[in-house]
């Protein structure tokens, strides 16, 4: 097991230095103390115990260039949930096993748990998020919805990342490929029928 | 824990030769499943993404195949030209984990890390693979049949990076490689073998049979004088010289043994 749980305050208690409206909004979230904003510099601070070797990064998440401070042994699933608050992208096993925390970096799909965050400087990195909001659902969402491609949802995102990312890699048109390329994606409830026909749907109309 | 991110091959060899060396990181999957229970305070990493022009590319040329250190399986999976002059990277790229391992691994990652049941190791050796180190004191070349000297142990030095794995284009006669696990995906091998036949003579490379991935050379000199075997068993008895397998919490020896020989016999019969 690992020995500082995501929930404990030594994780959690970061010096969090991040620049405009919506990162602001995003630390707010974080435990530590009042979020202080420094006006002028469009710097917004979060107190907290600072932790030593916190280093200045810029990550460039759903299309925006976040600046933040982090350890560096913050994982990038870690820094997507803990510190810029994007909690759509689920830690399942944290140990690149169980794909609920794919995202896309530049385009290609990767466990988010199995990269440090300070080494995606520069990189273009997609969340659930920045794939479609319930106002805007990315096809692959409304077909997850439509074909009920999930019971508890944990995976889902996870599974919605894999999915889109699967529609722009060579594979084959029957299920069976479609199943060797989501096999990353581990599903506790057993929805894997149902998510190879949202895949399946969506690749037909496409 | 200190990462460093080094934007030219001079500077992370340079950052290689200091002391304490920093641990190179490519794709991060093998290291970062294990990071957790490392005294992080005493952790220095040398994050080589950032040399993605010097060590990322590949070159496939009439005579050599080129891999970048960088080169990850979905780069030979994604690469037509390469997938079909060396067919068994792309076969063993596709086993490795699962797509979001395959987008992230490096074929050099799999060789540094040196376990055993790396899948990538044993198609390379097959296919007669060098291994490029260089560090501040030089380049130098050495056959990846003879880099592993014991478990997890290899020839490299500690300030040496992988920047290359070289492999020469031949006319092959036979080459296949078979993957056992306990399912289809996301599985570590429990035993698995890549068998190639060109004009230097048969490669028969074992892996998670030893405490490193292996040629098994009595068996590969029974090929080459035209030994036809009659039964698994046959096999068996003479790859006894060859592997050393043991019980551990994916298998046992007994299956280990008796797996690898059972899919040698089937597969040399259909295509030897
Ligand atoms: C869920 C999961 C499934 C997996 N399944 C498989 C599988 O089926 N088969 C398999 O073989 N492996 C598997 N792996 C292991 C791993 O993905 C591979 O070994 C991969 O090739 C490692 O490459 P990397 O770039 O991620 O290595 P890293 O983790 O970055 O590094 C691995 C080791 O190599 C060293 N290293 C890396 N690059 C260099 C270099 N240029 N010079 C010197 N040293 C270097 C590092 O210091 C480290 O010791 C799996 C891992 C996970 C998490
Ligand atoms: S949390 Fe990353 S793969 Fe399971
Ligand atoms: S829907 Fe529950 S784990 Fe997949």
């Amino acid at each position: 097991m690992r020995d500082d749980p995501p929930s404990s305050p030594s994780r959690r208690e970061f010096l969090q230095t991040t620049a405009g409206t919506a990162a602001a909004a995003a630390i707010a979230g974080s435990v530590g103390g009042p979020v202080v904003a420094t006006a002028g510099a469009g710097v917004t601070t979060a107190d907290g115990p600072r932790i030593e070797g916190a280093v200045p990064i810029t990550l460039r998440i759903n299309g925006k260039d976040r600046k933040l401070r982090v350890d560096p042994r913050t994982t990038l699933l870690d820094c997507i949930r803990e510190t810029v608050d994007l909690t759509g992208t689920k830690k399942g096993c944290d140990h690149g096993q169980c794909g609920a925390c794919t995202v896309h970096v530049n385009g290609r799909r990767v466990n988010s748990c199995l990269s440090f965050a300070v080494m995606h400087e520069g990189e273009e990195i997609t969340t659930i998020e920045g794939i479609g909001g319930p106002d805007s659902l990315h096809p692959m969402q409304a077909a997850f919805v439509a074909c009920d491609g999930y019971q508890c949802g944990y995976c889902t995102s996870g599974q919605i990342m894999s999915a889109v990312a699967l529609l722009k890699e060579p594979c084959g048109a029957d299920d069976a490929a479609v199943k060797e390329l989501m096999s990353g994606n581990i599903c506790r409830c057993g929805a894997y029928l149902n998510i190879v026909s949202a895949i399946q749907q969506v690749r037909r109309k496409a | 824990m200190q990462v460093h991110r080094p934007y030219t091959l001079h500077d992370a060899l340079a950052l290689m030769a200091a002391t304490p060396t920093p641990t190179p990181i490519a794709g991060g999957t093998d290291l970062l499943v294990s990071w957790h229970h490392k005294p992080k305070e005493k952790l220095a990493l040398l994050d080589l993404s950032q040399l993605g022009g010097e060590l990322a590319a590949m070159r496939l040329t009439a005579d050599t195949l080129e891999l970048g250190a960088l080169t990850t399986y979905w780069d030979v999976i994604a690469s037509p030209e390469v997938s079909r002059a060396f067919p068994l990277l792309a076969e063993a790229a596709r086993q490795v984990g699962a797509m979001q391992i395959q987008t992230r691994g490096t074929w050099a990652g799999n060789i540094g890390n040196g376990s055993p049941a790396a899948d990538g190791v044993p198609v390379l050796m097959a296919y007669d693979a060098t291994v490029v180190l260089q560090s501040t004191r030089g380049r130098r070349e050495v056959q990846l049949d003879g880099y592993y000297t014991g478990y997890k142990k290899t020839v490299r030095l500690p300030d040496e990076l992988i920047v290359a794995i070289q492999i020469p284009r031949r006319t092959r006669k036979a080459e296949w490689f078979e993957k056992v696990g306990a399912r289809a995906a996301q599985t570590i091998t429990k035993v698995g073998v890549a068998v190639v036949n060109d004009e230097k003579g048969w490669r028969v490379v074992a892996n998670s049979v030893a405490p490193y991935v292996c040629r098994c050379r009595n068996l590969e000199s029974a090929l080459q004088k035209g030994q036809k075997f009659k039964s698994p068993e046959e096999i068996r008895d003479i790859l006894k010289n060859d592997i050393a397998p043991i019980n551990d919490m994916r298998s046992t020896a007994a299956y280990r043994e008796t797996v690898l020989s059972r899919v040698l016999f089937y597969r040399l019969a259909d295509k030897a």
